[in-house]
Formats: structure tokens, sequence, C-alpha cells
């Protein structure tokens, strides 16, 4: 049974619920809905509640472990001597998957029996031509091994499926059949679905630290994998970046030194453009701008701040970076690469100025004009009251955008995958090609992973390097800009 | 503090009048000019890099919505095309689209000596006029309508992306000369064949309804599984994201007590909200693809991965305007005897929903211009078909993405591809501004001051 009609079973059974629950609470009290506890939608919704959350909430769980139970206990099944690596364990089971949902479709199609598919045997059958023949292809013969596995995998799955339908089913009924009995004019209704809801509402809130949890999680468990391989001392303090695909293993150096210049480097052009012309607009904007130049000049800023970090990587590419070349790197004899670390650099600047100065506009907004009257009351002029006084007064706020600039500058990708290049190099030369930390995480996990090979795994590595240091300058950010918030409030 | 009082005893008294600035005056008053100057170039230099990113994007792709084609009458050889002579498009998918190419070249050829243009290129350079797609289309056509084999039928077909080009001022008689790929007497032909209004160009809705096509056949690129993609994912983000969102902003701001968790919760949502997006691709590829098994490509890994980037947005925005409902709200409702939760869902809630569907318009289209962790679940997969509808289990179909394609697109080496991409960008420029108008018209209209 396809788990649509599981759906569709539990959603008319809580429409029911809602319905029967608020009928029976209103006849026990004799249709007069006064001497019920509750609003009789309460009693109704309740019932629903114990029908759907539970068998819905045991479904998805179902759904998410049943195939990696299957594939463990069928891996179990695979001989020992069919494979070398867990690589070529993952590949068998891989095999073993397609050929069980060939086998399905097969059966499903009518072109051979559920009975044979389940007693065939390769040395009789040219399964590979049964499995064309529906529109499956299999890279290689189908040996006796994958066949014997696929067929233990449909057989686990069958029964499984069955399980988890009878089990959800049971959850529902009972819920329905539990709640219903409860229900009668004196069942405090309303405490029971408020109750039900301050779950949900809990639960909704967790998902954020789960979230969190999931990230360090699975990029830790990777990078251990990584660690168990390739020498964390050489991640850490080569100056050497060159994966091979080729030879697996061994001829790979991959030393996170010189991404981390790259990305450092553009991380520096880019906040020498935008924290300037960040500071001065917002300084602008908040201290001189009349009203209608300020209606109109910030959101125009802002807008930068909404564009996708593509349609900047697009810019990169095809105007700043040609530009930058023709302009100044090649008469100057600099380079002749469009892509660089200034083009890179130049373009995130642009892209970090609505960031830098929104963030400052409202801390400079926030000094309290008392310290501007008191300066002026001096008789300092504009210029200087905001040079003697408000910076000052704003100073670790404005740092702590600063630094937030920085992290969202070092986590950039469309940009820097578009506009820096993809040679790993430390050059002080800002027209030369580099690369950064998150470019090589794309290119090392896009195309063909092999989940097994240190060249994949250096990405989760990279990304939890990558998460640390953002995750470290955030932290600090949002310390400062708290504290300095706290102070005149 | 001000360089006034530091300055002063150095004038002496009575020096000068007080209507003419002295020398010291002068250059503060000077400074004081300079430094308002040095803000007015910033706030403009930012409007400028604005303007100069968007009018860079528009003239590099506004010739992405236009395309050129010719119009050519085939007969469609009734031997050639249907062997079997029962005119079963089950019998006439067997005829390859090798079988249709010489048609195509023999319709045109004859479509060229009919409109008495001379010219003394071969068949194969004439063939080259035309994109290779467009076989594949009189091919699907016919299999479509076997009723039309043995007529001649006239076709519009794609001109050939270098002869498009042409038109756009992509290629001159000069570049001709050192492609390979098209001649200036090819040029010629096309522009007598323009005269004869044989070729013409017109507004191409295929750029927006049609699948993404191979790198050699950039005339033939579309974006419509890329469009639909990124409205599946959007579809997932909000029928996740937004009750989800709602629901963790009420505990927070409502229910849940001062104490530690609650504190690490915040923390870690502001914490969320500035975290590198490629990292939640990392996150999506470990946890949905590698350990939940979901497939690659999928609106539905997007989707998820991109729930979870945008919930702190949608919270952060709920809250807020969760709090900007008075409390002398939630009194009078607790006052007449409702529950809490019952303040909160009958008076609160309603109340919050336009700052709340602000917030998460703003999320989505965060969401949809999203490229990062998207290539790392293999978004950037090349995709023809058009993923089933979300019924039929679409969500689960490979799919492509409108920033990824502008990505893909960006990759190939084809020039002509940097019109697409442009031309795409303009389309996903679009409909953020569509989604952020509608952010903001909502705010106008519904928006209320306490």
């Amino acid at each position: 049974m396809p788990v649509i009609w599981m759906l569709a079973i539990i959603a008319i059974l809580a429409g029911a619920g809602i319905v029967l629950g608020r009928k029976k609470a209103l006849a026990s009290a004799g249709g007069d809905s006064r001497l019920l506890h509750s609003l009789p939608g309460y009693y109704g919704a309740n019932v629903a509640l114990f029908v759907a959350a539970p068998a819905l909430l045991v479904l998805a769980a179902w759904m998410v472990l049943q195939p990696i139970l299957i594939e463990s206990r069928v891996a179990a099944t695979v001989p020992e001597d069919a494979y070398e690596t867990q690589g070529d364990l993952s590949l068998i089971l891989a095999d073993v998957r397609r050929v069980a949902r060939g086998l399905d479709l097969a059966v499903e199609q009518g072109t051979i029996t559920a009975e044979r598919a389940g007693d065939m045997r390769s040395e009789f059958t040219d399964v590979r031509q049964r499995l064309a023949e529906v529109g499956v292809a299999v890279g290689t013969e189908v040996d006796r091994t994958t066949l014997t596995a696929a067929q233990r995998y449909r057989v686990l799955e069958g029964r499984a499926d069955l399980a988890m339908n009878v089990v959800v089913l049971l959850l529902a009924i009972g819920g329905f059949g539990l709640m219903y009995a409860k229900t009668d004019k004196d069942f405090r209704a309303r405490n029971s679905v408020e109750a039900a809801i301050m779950v949900i509402l809990i639960g909704a809130s967790t998902i954020a630290i789960l979230t969190t949890l999931g990230i360090v999680l699975s990029m830790l468990f990777e990078t251990m994998n990584f660690f168990r391989q390739y020498p964390a001392l050489e991640f850490f303090f080569s100056t050497t970046w060159d994966p091979s695909f080729s030879g697996r293993g061994g001829s790979s150096e991959l030393g996170i030194l010189p991404l981390l210049w790259g990305t450092l480097y553009i991380s520096l052009i880019a906040l020498l453009v935008a924290v300037p012309i960040g500071l001065f607009s917002a300084i602008y904007l908040s201290e001189y701008a009349g009203k209608k130049f300020r209606g109109f000049a910030k959101p125009l800023l802002e807008v930068l701040a909404g564009i996708p970090t593509i349609v900047y990587g697009l810019f990169a590419l095809i105007t700043v970076g040609p530009l930058l070349r023709d302009a100044i790197a090649s008469p100057l004899g600099l380079g002749t690469s469009a892509s660089s670390v200034m083009t890179a650099g130049l373009v995130m600047g642009i892209m970090l100025i609505p960031f830098v100065s929104s963030l400052s506009d409202d801390i400079i907004n926030a000094v309290p004009q008392a310290m501007r009257d008191g300066s002026y009351g001096l008789g300092a002029t504009q210029s200087e009251t905001i040079r003697q006084v408000i910076i000052p007064a704003a100073l670790p706020g404005i740092v702590g955008a600063i630094l937030l600039a920085a992290s969202r500058a070092i986590g950039e990708t469309m940009i820097v995958v578009l506009g820096a290049g993809a040679a790993a190099r430390i050059d002080a030369n800002p027209f030369e090609a580099m690369t950064t930390v998150t470019v090589k995480i794309v290119s090392q996990l896009t195309g063909d992973t092999d989940f097994s090979s240190p060249e994949t795994l250096v990405a989760f590595a990279l990304g939890l390097t990558l998460f640390v240091i953002t995750l470290g300058l955030n932290v600090l950010a949002l310390y400062i800009v708290r504290k300095y918030r706290e102070q005149y409030e | 503090m001000t360089d006034a009082t530091a300055e002063t005893p150095r004038r002496g008294s009575g020096m000068g009048s007080l209507m003419a600035s002295d020398d010291h005056t002068a250059k503060r008053n000077a400074r004081e000019k300079r430094f308002r100057m040095y803000g007015l170039v910033a706030v403009c230099t930012g409007i400028l890099m604005l303007v100069l990113l968007l009018t860079s994007i528009l003239t590099a792709g506004l010739s992405a919505f236009r395309q050129t084609t010719i119009e050519i009458s085939v007969t469609l050889d009734a031997d050639r095309l249907d062997p079997e002579g029962n005119r079963d498009p089950a019998d006439m998918g067997k005829v390859t689209t090798f079988g249709y190419a010489p048609l195509l070249r023999d319709g045109l050829i004859g479509t060229i000596e009919g409109a008495g243009i001379e010219t003394d290129l071969g068949a194969r350079d004439v063939a080259d006029l035309i994109s290779d797609e467009s076989v594949a289309q009189l091919r699907s056509f016919v299999l479509a309508n076997p009723d039309v084999v043995g007529q001649t039928i006239p076709v519009e077909v794609l001109a050939s992306g270098r002869i498009d080009g042409f038109f756009k001022g992509r290629v001159t008689y000069e570049t001709a000369e050192l492609d390979k790929n098209i001649s200036p007497a090819q040029l010629r032909l096309a522009e007598d064949l323009k005269a004869a209004d044989l070729l013409r160009t017109g507004f191409n809705w295929r750029f927006i309804t049609a699948p993404d096509a191979s790198t050699t056949r950039p005339e033939a690129a579309g974006l419509g599984v890329a469009i639909l993609g990124s409205l599946y994912m959007m579809l997932v983000v909000l029928c996740l994201a937004l009750p989800i969102g709602v629901a963790a902003s009420i505990y927070l701001e409502e229910f849940a007590p001062q104490n530690r968790i609650t504190d690490l919760i915040e923390v870690n949502i502001s914490n969320l909200a500035a975290v590198p997006s490629i990292v939640f691709g990392i996150l999506g590829l470990a946890i949905f693809i590698n350990f939940a098994g979901l497939p690659q490509s999928a609106p539905i890994v997007g989707g998820l991965v991109l729930t979870l980037m945008t919930l702190p947005t949608i919270i952060i925005a709920t809250r807020a305007s969760l709090k900007s409902v008075p409390p002398s709200i939630r009194d009078a409702a607790l006052g007449i005897g409702a529950s809490k939760m019952q303040s909160v869902f009958h008076h609160v809630l309603p109340l919050a929903m336009p700052g709340i569907l602000t917030g998460t318009i703003i999320g989505l289209a965060q969401a949809l211009g999203e490229t990062a962790p998207l290539l790392l679940i293999g978004m950037v997969a090349f995709v023809r078909e058009y993923p089933e509808a979300p019924w039929d289990g679409g969500l689960f179909d490979p799919a492509t993405a409108l920033p990824v394609q502008v990505y893909n697109f960006t990759q190939r080496s084809d020039p002509a591809f940097v019109e697409r991409a442009s031309g795409a960008i303009i389309v996903l420029l679009v409909f953020l501004l569509i989604m952020n108008l509608t952010a903001i018209f909502l705010r106008r209209r519904f928006e209320r001051r306490w």
C-alpha cells in the first residue's frame, strides 16, 4: 500500500474524529453546549490530534529508518569475499537496490510473476535483459550474490512495509478509540488540545538546535574519517594544494594554507572596498542627508543586499574581470587572467556595502542625541562631532558590524567561484587567480564523489574549518554589538 | 574635545571681524565641507555600482529574449519517415533524427532557391544555418501529428547560435573569418534570407519554457526545468518553513520561560542566520542524501536545505512582528476568560500576520536566489525532462534551479551562453522584484501602528 493511501486514511480518520468527537460531547451534555467543560470544537480537535500526530510521527520516523536498517541486514548477507573495501560494498549495495527496484517494476508491469521474481536464479535467467525490458539499466551482468541479495532486500522490504502499515493504522485507530471513549461533557478537552499544541510548538523551536547539531555532527564525523586517512598536521600546515583524482590516495597533497590565504586576501580587499564606502554612506545618510535624499538613497543601497550572489558572480565574470585585465593587469604586466583576487574582492566589496552601511547606520542612530548636542554646544562643527564624539562612541558597534561583514566575506561562495579562479597558490599579486576554501568545497563535492577517498572527505574538513572561523567571528561580533546596545539603552 | 577650544589662545582677542572668518575657521569649514563630500561620494558610489551592475546584466541579457528563426517549407517524405506506411507513431519512432536531417536540409535549400536567392555554398554549409535542435523538434512534431507525413508544410526552425548572434551583434564578418563554425558567406546568405523575410527575429518564448540544451546548442537552451524546479523548492520551503518558523516564534516569544535552554535556542538561531550558505549544502549532502537516502538533484532535498536556511530569517521576522502587538490585546483577551493559548491564536497571531507574511516573502526571496548549497546536492546535473506534478512524486524527480542554471550556463565555453546566463538572471530578478514588491505592498496595506 503506497504511503499516499496511508496519509489519506489518517486524514479521513482525523476528519471523522473532528465531527464525531464534537457530536458525542454535545450529546453527552444533552445538546446544551454550556454544560461542556470546553468549547465543542475542542472535543473534535482533541480526537483528530490524537489520531494524526502519533501516526504521522511514526510514519515519518519509520520511512527514514527502514532503508537504513534493511541495508545493514542485506549488507550482512553479502559474502565477505565479494568485496575488499567499504567502497566496493556500497557499489554492490547500489546494484542490489537497482535490481530490487527493477524486479518490483517487472512484477508491476506483469512481465514476470511475483513468485518468479522471488526464486529466479541468475544461472538460468538473463536478469539484465529482463530488467532492461522494463526500463531499468544495470551496468554489469547480475551475478548470483547480487540477485540473492536483491531478492532478500525485496522480502525484507515487503515485510517492513506491511509492518509499518499495520503499526501506523493501529496507532491511528487506537488514538481515535481512546480519545473518542474519553470524550464526555466533563472531559477537559481544551487542556488536552493545548498541551498537545504546546508539544508541537516546543518541537518546532528545537529544530534550530537540531540543525546546528546536524551541521556539526555531520561535518565532524566525516572530518574524523578524513583525518584517519590523511594526517591532520599536513592538512593544517602544508602549503601545497594538489589533489589527484586518478591515483587514489597517497599522491594527493591537501594543505589548507593556500586556500586560507586566498580567502583572507580576497576578504581583505572586499573589506577595504566595503568599509570606507559603507561607513561614509552610513554617516552621510544618518547625519547629513535630508529626509527626501535618505528616503531615496537608503532603499537603493539596500537593493544591493537583496541581489543574489550569483548575480554578483556573473558581474565579476563578464564585466569586472575582463575590465580589470584589459585596463590594469595586462598593460602593467601583472597578469593575464580575468579571474583574480582583485576581481572577486572588488565585487564582494560592492556586495558588502549595504551590509556595513545599514548596520553602522543603526548603530550611529543609537548614539544619544544629547552627546551630539553637547559637542555642538562646545562649538564643534558637524564633522568634528562625528569624528570625535559619535564615531568613538559607536566604535564597538561598528567593529561588530565589520566583523559580521568579514564573516560574510569569508563564507561567500558564488562570487569567488565565478570571479577568483581555481588555482591554489600563495602570492602577493592581487591580479593573479587564487582560490578559496569555499571554491574548493564546491569543486571537491560536485560531480563524481566517492565518500571513501580523502579527496572528497577533505571538503568536510574544509567546511568545518570555515564553520569554526565564521562562527567565532559571529559570536564575537554579536557579543560586541549586544554589549554596546546595552550601554545606551 | 574639539579643535575650537584647543586653538583659542593663539588667536588672541579682538583680532579680525566677527563677520569674516579667520584662517583657522576657514580651514575647519573647508574640512567640514570635505567630510560631507566624502559621505556624498560614498553614497553615490554605492548607487553607481548598483546601476552599473544592473546595466551590465541587462545589456548582456536582454537579447536572450529575442530569437532568430527561419521559415522553411519541408516536404515530409512518407517513404523515409514512415517505412511501414501505417502512420503509427510507435513504428515511426524507429526513424531517428538522422532520417529527418536530410529532409530539413533539402527543405532549406528548396526554400532558398524558391526565394530566388543565389549562393555558392555547399549543402552542408547551408544546413549549418539552422540549429541542430530543429531536427529533433521536427521529429517530435511529426510523431505528435502523424497525419502531416507526405505533405509539404511550413516550419519555423531555430537559426544556429552563430546566425542568431550575428543579428544580435555578437558575431560580425570579422569574427566569422576566424571562426571555424561560421563563414562570412553564410552570414551573407542569412542577410539575404532576412531581406526575403524568411528569417525573422521575434520574442523568445522557448527561452522561458524550454528545457536546457546541450553545450553546442545555446540557441535552444531554455529555463523551463529550472523555473519549475525553483518553484517546487519554494513550495517545499513555504510549506515547511512558514508553519515551523511561526510555531517556534510563538513558543519563544509567548510561552518560553526565561531559562538556559531558551537562551541557548535564541543564540543558536541568531548564529544560524550567519552560517555561510555552503555549510547548509554540506549538511544537506551528508544528512539528506547520504544518511536519509533521498535522491540527488531532487527539489525536495533543495527545499529542505533552503528551509533550514530560511528558518532563522522567518523566526526573527515573526518574533519582531509578535513583539509589536501591544500587551493590552493579550490582557484584554485574558481578562474575558480566554486561555493563554486562545489569546495568542485568536488575537495576537492574526494581528501579527501581515508582518509574518512580509518576513516570509523576504525569506523566500532570499532562498530563491541561493546557489551555493544547491551545487553540493547535485542540482547542477544536466536535466532535460520536466519533473512530474508535485502530487505525482515530482518533488523527487531530478530538476535544476534558476540560479544554478545561471552557474551552469557560465561554465560552458560558447559565448552565446553568456547571453543566456544574463537572460536567466533577468528572469530571476523579475521574480525577486515581484516578491519584494508584494512584501512592500503587504507592509504598506496592512501594517498597523499601535
